[in-house]
């Protein structure tokens, strides 16, 4: 065998001594929790769930304020949580003394429904100048269940979404009041009195039954068909045709 | 999986050994099939319709997660959308409440208009946890992405690999940050701060797993469209409505 | 949102024009960002030159050949300091060794670097050095001679064996080097390359444009050194080596300028989504630093030049002055190249909607006057390297006499 030139023993020498020096750094003398992945993301979302919470969340508010919830999950602000408006909460779970802000200025309701041609279609929007000025917005409507001035004239007001997808469904010549009763107060208070929904197989086979006598609708087999589930958990009404 | 395999190739050795194992073999797939039912994964739809603009929830997002206050550190913004007769698109930022119908200009002849929302798209592809050099930033097993502030070294790769502008360098802590959908209040059952305030249900939280969540009834309802499609970054923030001038 | 956030907003909101992602608007790559790629580019490049004269046997630049190595080394040193300064934790940086991400183009930064430095650069000029060394712990006094006895690992062996040996091991370095100097800046271009989200970055070509506009500007670099140095050994400059080095560049030049040229066209010709914001980042934001600096001043001038001497055969002080100032004009483009990449890159909005502005500090972290230093800092290394190295080696007599 040829013997290594004695530069390249020299520097094998120190090169390998490096090489030993950090591979027993990185994998002997380091410990397990500076190297290992797993356990820092484990940390990191540790940390991440014990950041505190500043909004209590929708449910909590009802343990303590009965009407109020009530009033609201009735009414046209139903979708709304009480700290859209009352803010951060959590503090006044934490110490009852800690009071959330409850805004009574005509500044504040104009945030939603001042006018602003961004704005979807049909959502109630006022002209803040224009609109009984000075007077603040609490004068006439409570924020717990903000009743328009008027009644709407059809369901399609309120219900827009649902009437533009049976508009374009073969269910396009049912009135709403075919399935659905609903009386003066449900225009009043939407969430207080609900409309009627259908209850049974029966009702859809009244036209959809085979031994029914409406003409060029589909007509099936009660019995047989869709064994014992209900009629609109494959068939949503206002638009049948999508199961 | 590796487990059960080396169960059944020693069942199919030894087969009198089945009776020492088949328990163990029960075990293990009892413990898989709960595991996949009880992890969650977390997804947003934006109903674009919806949005009225108000802001709530770029001021709840900054409340709830000790966000800078400027406007140039945002976790989740409103953008409105004006397009012109001439199909001129101009888009500006919601800066602040109260202020928000003061840039549209009355004078331009308006064709459409609408606001949408934005914020971490918690991609099931994320760039920016492919090109964070540390591991900093990573997905959970539920589908939220993190950053771990105490491993990030603040280089910025991954804001510069974000396609949508959702992380910003914290001033104070010189870590990447962003939207995390909550993390701590949807693992306590609470709902993201932006969409417990929003007024409207333009914003539907849930887990995409569930038949029986919102988010699962929004995409069977609704057309679904996601944000920049072509980057291959497969967001779980869902948009119904979204107009194609929306980038 | 308060009121002073609301004012600063609308400062901050004059400063960008169309819509801008409001992450987006501060520029967060900053100078740092472009020092960097541009000391990175000087080393890759320096030492191609160095590896022309072992590898290709270009006989001519053999007077330059040591320099490169030198200058390759006192660059690739500081090249990491600009990335670890605009670290927003320094003092983390260790991790991306500890527990890179192996997916990350970033994380593969320490692993190049690491490579380059100790494999390729210690270990060449280690070899071509080792005789010099040698003979220099013999002759120098007491605390001098203990550093070149250790730098030189103790080594004694003069032998004709030994010192062929140390030829045919530079041989073998270059050969592995001349692909690691092709990664080492081919991968810096796939730092920008690869980031999709991106439309002026992401790009197959960033990575050869990069390698070749490294070749460009270390090339250059090594040129004017030698014009500079030689005059202040008191050595003439030797016109052969000179008209060789300027010929490469030539080529590099033509190469660089013929794939950024193929770079543009393409996009334009393309025209995707992001051609109308690009188009008017260029016209807005980077026309001094683009159109002027970059192709006009740094490229079209002086290959114009260049190419003029080969045409009209100048006498030599005509040549020096051209190649000078050619060189001079190439480091001003190339440095621009990675100005308009990184600053570039982050002055549109990624919903190419909008454009930001690059207010430079002057002083701070990120400003201009440690951009400066940072630029400066190589050379002030290379002035010591070439002290206690210099290029011209020990005295041909020392040799004859110890053999």
């Amino acid at each position: 065998m040829r013997k290594l030139p004695d530069s390249l023993v020299r520097l094998l020498i120190v090169i390998a001594g490096l090489a030993s020096v950090v591979l027993c750094i990185r994998f002997l003398v380091l410990p397990r929790s500076l190297t290992d992945m797993e356990l820092h993301k484990q940390s990191a979302v540790e940390r991440e769930l014990e950041k505190p919470i500043q909004f209590a969340g929708s449910g909590i508010c009802q343990e303590c304020h009965e009407d109020e919830p009530a009033t609201l999950a009735a009414g046209y602000h139903s979708t709304l949580s009480c700290e859209t408006c009352h803010g951060p909460a959590q503090a006044h779970i934490d110490d009852f003394e800690y009071k959330p802000k409850a805004p009574r200025q005509r500044d504040f309701c104009p945030v939603c429904h001042m006018y602003d041609p961004s704005r979807p279609t049909g959502f109630p929007q006022i002209n803040p100048i224009a609109h009984n000025p000075l007077l603040p917005c609490i004068e006439c409507h409570d924020p717990h269940d903000p009743v328009p001035p008027e009644t709407p004239r059809s369901c399609e007001a309120c219900h827009a979404e649902i009437a533009r997808m049976k508009a374009v469904s073969h269910h396009v010549q049912l009135e709403c009041k075919v399935c659905h009763e609903a009386t003066n107060e449900h225009m009043l208070h939407p969430r207080a009195e609900k409309p009627t929904k259908p209850a049974n197989r029966e009702f859809c086979g009244s036209c959809h039954a085979e031994d029914s006598d409406t003409v060029a609708t589909p007509h099936i087999d009660l019995k047989t068909h869709g064994g014992r589930y209900l009629c609109w958990q494959c068939h949503y009404p206002h638009f049948p045709e999508a199961s | 999986m590796l487990r059960r395999k080396l169960l059944k190739m020693l069942t199919g050795a030894l087969p009198g050994l089945t009776i020492l194992t088949d328990p163990f073999a029960r075990l293990l797939a009892q413990d898989e099939e709960t595991a996949a039912q009880e992890l969650p994964l977390y997804g947003m739809g934006i109903q674009v319709d919806r949005c009225i603009g108000c802001g709530n929830c770029m001021e709840a997002c900054k409340a709830e997660n000790n966000v800078p206050p400027e406007p140039t550190h945002m976790r989740t913004w409103v953008e409105r959308y004006v397009i012109d007769s001439n199909n001129e698109v101009h888009v500006s930022l919601l800066n602040s409440r109260n202020r928000t119908s003061s840039q549209i200009d009355e004078q331009r002849n308006v064709l459409r208009t609408f606001f949408v929302p934005k914020l971490c798209n918690q991609c099931e592809n994320p760039p920016c946890v492919q090109v964070c050099p540390v591991e900093a930033t990573f997905k959970t097993e539920d589908g939220v992405v993190l950053v771990d502030n105490e491993r990030c070294m603040g280089c910025g790769y991954c804001i510069q690999a974000c396609p949508y502008g959702a992380r910003y360098l914290h001033p104070e802590t010189k870590t990447a940050d962003k939207c995390t959908f909550c993390y701590h209040r949807i693992s306590q059952g609470l709902l993201p701060a932006c969409v417990n305030v929003c007024p409207t249900q333009a914003r539907v939280f849930g887990n995409l797993k569930s038949p029986a969540s919102p988010l699962t009834r929004l995409r069977r309802l609704k057309k679904i469209n996601v944000l920049k499609p072509s980057l291959n970054t497969a967001p779980k923030v869902l948009y119904t409505d979204l107009d194609g001038e929306v980038r | 949102m308060n009121l002073d956030a609301i004012s600063a907003s609308e400062n901050i909101l004059r400063e960008t024009t169309g819509f801008v992602f409001p992450n987006e608007i501060d520029v967060l790559w900053s100078i740092m960002i472009v020092v960097y790629p541009y000391l990175t580019g000087l080393v890759a490049g320096a030492f191609i030159l160095a590896s022309l004269v072992k590898i290709f046997k270009v006989r001519e630049l053999q007077p330059t050949y040591r320099l490169s190595l030198l200058t390759a080394l006192a660059f690739i040193l500081i090249a990491p300091l600009p990335l670890v300064l605009h670290l927003g934790h320094p003092e983390r940086s260790y991790e991306i060794f500890l527990t890179p991400q192996l997916g990350s183009a970033m994380a593969m930064f320490g692993f190049v670097y690491a490579w380059y430095l100790m494999v390729v650069l210690l270990l060449e000029i280690w070899f071509e050095y080792r005789r010099d060394m040698v003979i220099w712990a013999r002759e120098t006094k007491f605390p001098l001679s203990w550093i070149y006895r250790i730098l030189s690992l103790f080594s004694n062996d003069l032998s004709q064996e030994g010192l062929n040996f140390d030829k045919r091991a530079t041989r073998l370095i270059t050969i592995i080097g001349i692909p690691s100097a092709f990664l080492l800046h081919g991968y810096v271009g796939f730092i920008f390359g690869s980031v999709k989200a991106n439309p002026w970055w992401s790009s197959v070509l960033m990575p050869i444009v990069f390698l070749f506009s490294a070749i460009v500007s270390g090339i250059a670099l090594v040129l004017i050194l030698y014009m500079v140095l030689a005059p202040m050994r008191g050595e003439e400059i030797n016109m052969k080596c000179l008209d060789r080095v300027a010929a490469f560049l030539f080529y590099a030049v033509i190469v660089d300028f013929s794939l950024e040229a193929l770079d543009f066209i393409h996009r334009l010709y393309e025209s995707e989504e992001s051609i109308h914001i690009l188009s008017e980042l260029i016209v807005n934001k980077l026309f001094l630093s683009l159109v002027v600096i970059q192709i006009l001043l740094g490229m079209i001038v002086p290959l114009a030049m260049l190419a003029g001497i080969r045409i009209f055969r100048a006498n030599a002080e005509l040549r020096k002055l051209i190649y000078f100032v050619s060189a001079i004009l190439i480091q001003l483009g190339i440095f621009s190249v990675r100005w308009n990449v990184v600053i570039g890159g982050q002055m549109f909005s990624k919903s190419f909607r909008g454009l930001t502005t690059y207010k430079m500090e002057m002083l701070g972290l990120e400003g201009l006057l440690l951009a400066l230093v940072l630029l400066a800092l190589p050379l002030v290394i290379l002035a010591v390297l070439l002290r206690f190295f210099p290029p011209t080696g020990s005295p041909a007599k020392d040799l004859s006499a110890s053999t």
